[in-house]
């Protein structure tokens, strides 16, 4: 496959899906969507490593990617919990007001 | 062959501009169904890169379980645009510089180092990205990361209802 395109351009959309994450990360302030983008940034990786085990026909990047979706998943579940936790105290999910925690 | 180049080249339109939503979207609700647009649109790459078993998992775990679970929480905590917080115009324009120039050295990096002849890649073998060989990959080369992976999804639980019930206790 890829005849006419070449290999490269899954690198061209791997860097510009991980610089929009990286943007997402710079100019918003809800930390919920400050996680969607840390997502965005890490399935640009994931697309990059099943690229390249599709070029070098070796599946140990599938493994990676399984590995790097559960670490996600679990990232979710205790940042979602930390982040209801806060918003209980603060009302808000503004990432200044996480500047406030001590200890 | 021409059909994968046209599939590559409208899902690479759809995943960059559901990222963008994401991004500059004001709000979230919005920006989470933009994401869960995203995961459809990488899933559809793998499966075009004959990943067929992660594009499934991508689409149960991204838009199944972590897009509920932000969601649900966004609806709970009855965030949308009136409570939004905003940073101002040059924060913007300066996140934009940085992560522009981020994506130019970037792609000037592989332009430079990257030739046809450093990246010659292997066919692929008839029976690529189906479950057989990746579960016996998975259960020989790789058990002990797949074992203490069950371990950090049992610390990850155990948090996550530690830090739900502590605030209920405490009151």
């Amino acid at each position: 496959m890829m005849d006419l395109l070449g290999f490269e351009n899954y690198l061209w959309l791997c860097t510009a899906l991980f610089c929009i994450g990286a943007f997402g990360v710079l100019i918003r302030r809800n930390v919920i969507i400050l996680l969607m983008c840390i997502e965005l940034m890490l399935n640009a990786a994931n697309l990059l490593f099943i690229a390249f085990s599709y070029k070098w026909n070796n599946m140990d990047g599938h493994i990676f990617v399984f590995f790097s979706m559960l670490v996600a998943a679990a990232e979710v579940a205790v940042g979602l919990a930390l982040i209801v936790l806060i918003f209980r105290k603060y009302r808000t999910t503004d990432i200044r007001m996480f500047d406030k925690l001590k200890g | 062959m021409e059909i994968n180049n046209f599939v590559f080249i409208l899902l690479s339109i759809v995943t960059l501009l559901c990222a963008m939503g994401v991004v500059l979207v004001k709000n979230p609700i919005h920006s989470g169904l933009f994401l869960v647009m995203t995961m459809f649109s990488i899933a559809g790459h793998y499966v075009l890169l004959s990943a067929q078993f992660v594009a499934v998992v991508n689409v149960i775990v991204y838009a199944g379980a972590v897009m509920v679970l932000l969601l649900f929480v966004m609806m709970l905590l009855n965030l949308n645009k009136e409570n939004e917080p905003l940073k101002s115009f040059k924060v913007k324009l300066l996140g934009a510089v940085v992560s522009g120039m981020m994506l130019v050295s970037m792609i000037a990096l592989y332009k430079t180092n990257l030739t046809a002849h450093s990246m010659p890649g292997i066919p692929t073998s008839e029976d690529f990205g189906y479950v057989k060989p990746l579960g016996k990959l998975l259960f020989t080369k790789y058990v002990f990361p797949f074992e203490l992976s069950s371990i950090l999804f049992l610390a990850a639980i155990v948090g996550a209802v530690f830090l739900g019930n502590r605030n209920k206790t405490e009151q």
